[in-house]
């Protein structure tokens, strides 16, 4: 069993943002960075794959600036065998279709029998690279896993639907899949493990050799939001709030 | 038509995230002056097409094929992708459901056309229509543009009301798309839920929703005593039932069930960006945090910095005797 895990390098939870001098995107230098939520949980998916079956090899690919060899780095410290790197220069990429296509250019001849992503990145939340990339390879794809099982030839989907309701899903191999939040619980890298990542592959394929010319949609501006609502703030010690809420559910909501 | 709704059947009806796209596409359309149609698929295509059939759709278009009688990613974007193909529609517009997120990449990919996602709403700056998009877990909102002739667009949860649809009458024709039998890989087994939630949280008037500011379990009657006291439901974030509190189908936000109720009364909940995506939309918000700082009190009608349970067993007394009176 051959698996691609993609994961994207994005700005931790706590970072700042502060946006760059022409408001196109973040001022990087300044924003602390982390492997994108879903995509360690995806990670961990292929290892315990990997495991479970005995053999095989867990590729971890990813795509950016020269930072992005950390989170490759942190990959194959935790277990995966070897890394893919595709080099961006200048601003990153955010259509999801041009990045996709980078991907399957330096994917396809891999011949992986499953790609495994996360949901959606921390940034753009644009959320569709793996299924795009599935297509592009004539992969069958589905999202939203929160369980996974490998049957001959095929593996086994639990999808999370909307409302609490889920569903299996069979899809022959090659397979792309993306993977929920909370699937197991990701690993930390072991000493051995760090140690073990300096000597490991990382394969670097330069952005001419990946980049398409074909952009499909463009992020032209990033701005803060500004809040739509009004809204009221209720001070004051327990009493006087709670004479202010019974006033609001009466006259204003008229729920009571 | 120029505009297609793709509407998603939701255990036989319209999803509501359809018919807010719906909304959505009638605002679209009276901006640029053009034509709304919408596509339905599946074995209750015929229900969904008369359930929007009174609004201003020129034409609602359904398709019903053994291999689309439930979804499957594999038959449904070769259908939209064939659809799109036959009508040469300029924008397709959907709700950006799960199913939308499973799909309409495929349909991006197979067209070569953009799929802009999780769209809160539009606007022209100059000649080019911008789309507006929430990025970096809602902290920062990003201005998405199309180049091409054709994209794909979905509208996130409450981005428009479906209130705002226009009314009007529509002609419902059928159409044909050319399938193989090989073409749908993948096998699906029936949907089922975990818990049985008979709670219908969707048709709540009034939502009484939990957070971590509860701090533990035993702490959860404070709540239940409320929403008893208002007529309302108990729903909950999603810290609350990973703890295993409260069961999964009380859960609100983007792997939980989307609610509009005309009040939802937050106790103790930060309001990350998965659990508003889910309630945003409620008509009224009255919240109640420790935190000054919380997420929640930015969308929130009524803000109120304190401890829920100190409050909250407080209001509920008040109202239980003005109700006995």
């Amino acid at each position: 069993m051959k698996i691609a895990v993609l994961i994207k390098q994005v700005p931790g939870s706590d970072s700042t943002l502060p946006l760059n001098g022409d408001g196109s995107w973040i001022d990087d230098g300044l924003v602390t960075f982390v492997m994108n939520e879903s995509d360690n949980y995806a990670l961990e998916e292929g290892l315990q794959i990997r495991e479970k079956i005995g053999d095989g090899e867990v590729v971890v690919v990813s795509m950016g600036p020269e930072r992005v060899l950390r989170v490759i780095r942190e990959g194959l410290a935790k277990g995966a065998d070897r890394g893919i790197y595709l080099e961006e220069s200048g601003q990153s990429e955010t259509d999801p279709l041009s990045i996709a296509k980078s991907f399957a250019s330096v994917l396809k001849d891999e011949s992986f029998d499953l790609i495994l992503t996360g949901l959606q990145s921390d940034d753009t939340g644009m959320g569709q690279t793996g299924v795009l990339l599935g297509e592009l390879l004539g992969m069958s794809t589905a999202t939203l896993g929160i369980e996974t099982n490998i049957v001959s030839g095929a593996i086994r989907i639990k999808r999370e639907l909307e409302s609490g309701w889920f569903q299996w899903v069979k899809l022959p191999l090659p397979a792309s899949v993306s993977i929920q939040s909370g699937i197991n619980q990701p690993r930390y890298p072991s000493l051995k493990g760090i140690m073990g990542a300096k000597k490991k592959d990382i394969k670097v394929v330069s952005g001419s050799d990946h980049r398409t010319e074909t952009k499909r949609q463009s992020l032209d501006r990033l701005f803060i939001p500004k809040a739509d609502k009004q809204t009221e703030m209720i001070e004051g010690d327990a009493d006087t709030v709670v004479a202010r809420l019974v006033e609001i559910l009466r006259s204003d909501l008229r729920v009571i | 038509m120029d505009i297609l709704v793709v509407l998603e059947d939701n255990r036989g009806k319209v999803h509501r995230m359809s018919r807010e796209a719906i909304a959505g596409a009638h605002k679209l359309a009276a901006v640029m002056d053009l034509s709304v149609g919408a596509l339905a698929i599946g074995e209750n295509a015929d229900t969904l097409a008369k359930e929007v059939e009174k609004t201003k759709i020129k034409e609602i278009l359904v398709i019903k094929n053994d291999l689309l009688a439930s979804y499957n990613a594999d038959g449904y974007a070769e259908t939209l992708k064939q659809v799109i193909q036959q009508e040469s529609p300029r924008f397709i517009i959907v709700g950006h459901t799960y199913q939308t997120r499973d799909y309409f990449p495929r349909v991006s990919a197979k067209l070569d056309i953009p799929f802009i996602p999780d769209i809160t709403g539009f606007q022209y700056i100059g000649e080019d229509l911008v789309f507006n998009k929430p990025v970096f877990n809602a902290k920062l909102a990003a201005d998405l543009k199309g180049k091409t002739d054709q994209v794909l667009i979905s509208f996130q949860s409450a981005a428009y009301s479906e209130d705002e649809i226009e009314p009007g009458m529509s002609t419902i024709r059928e159409i044909s798309v050319d399938l193989d039998r090989s073409l749908v890989r993948s096998e699906s087994e029936q949907p089922f839920q975990e818990e049985a939630g008979e709670i219908d949280l969707e048709s709540a008037d009034i939502i009484v929703s939990v957070g971590r500011g509860i701090e533990k379990k035993e702490n959860l009657p404070i709540a239940f005593d409320l929403a008893k006291v208002l007529g309302g439901e108990i729903a909950s974030s999603r810290p609350v039932v990973d703890s295993g509190w409260l069961p999964l189908f009380r859960q609100i936000g983007s792997s939980g069930q989307s609610v509009s109720p005309k009040l939802y009364f937050s106790l103790g909940i930060s309001g990350a960006i998965q659990h508003v995506v889910g309630m945003k939309g409620s008509k009224s918000i009255i919240a109640v945090n420790k935190d000054p700082d919380a997420p929640i009190f930015e969308i929130a009608d009524y803000a109120i910095v304190g401890d829920v349970l100190e409050i909250i067993p407080k209001l509920t007394d008040v109202l239980q005797t003005e109700k006995d009176k």
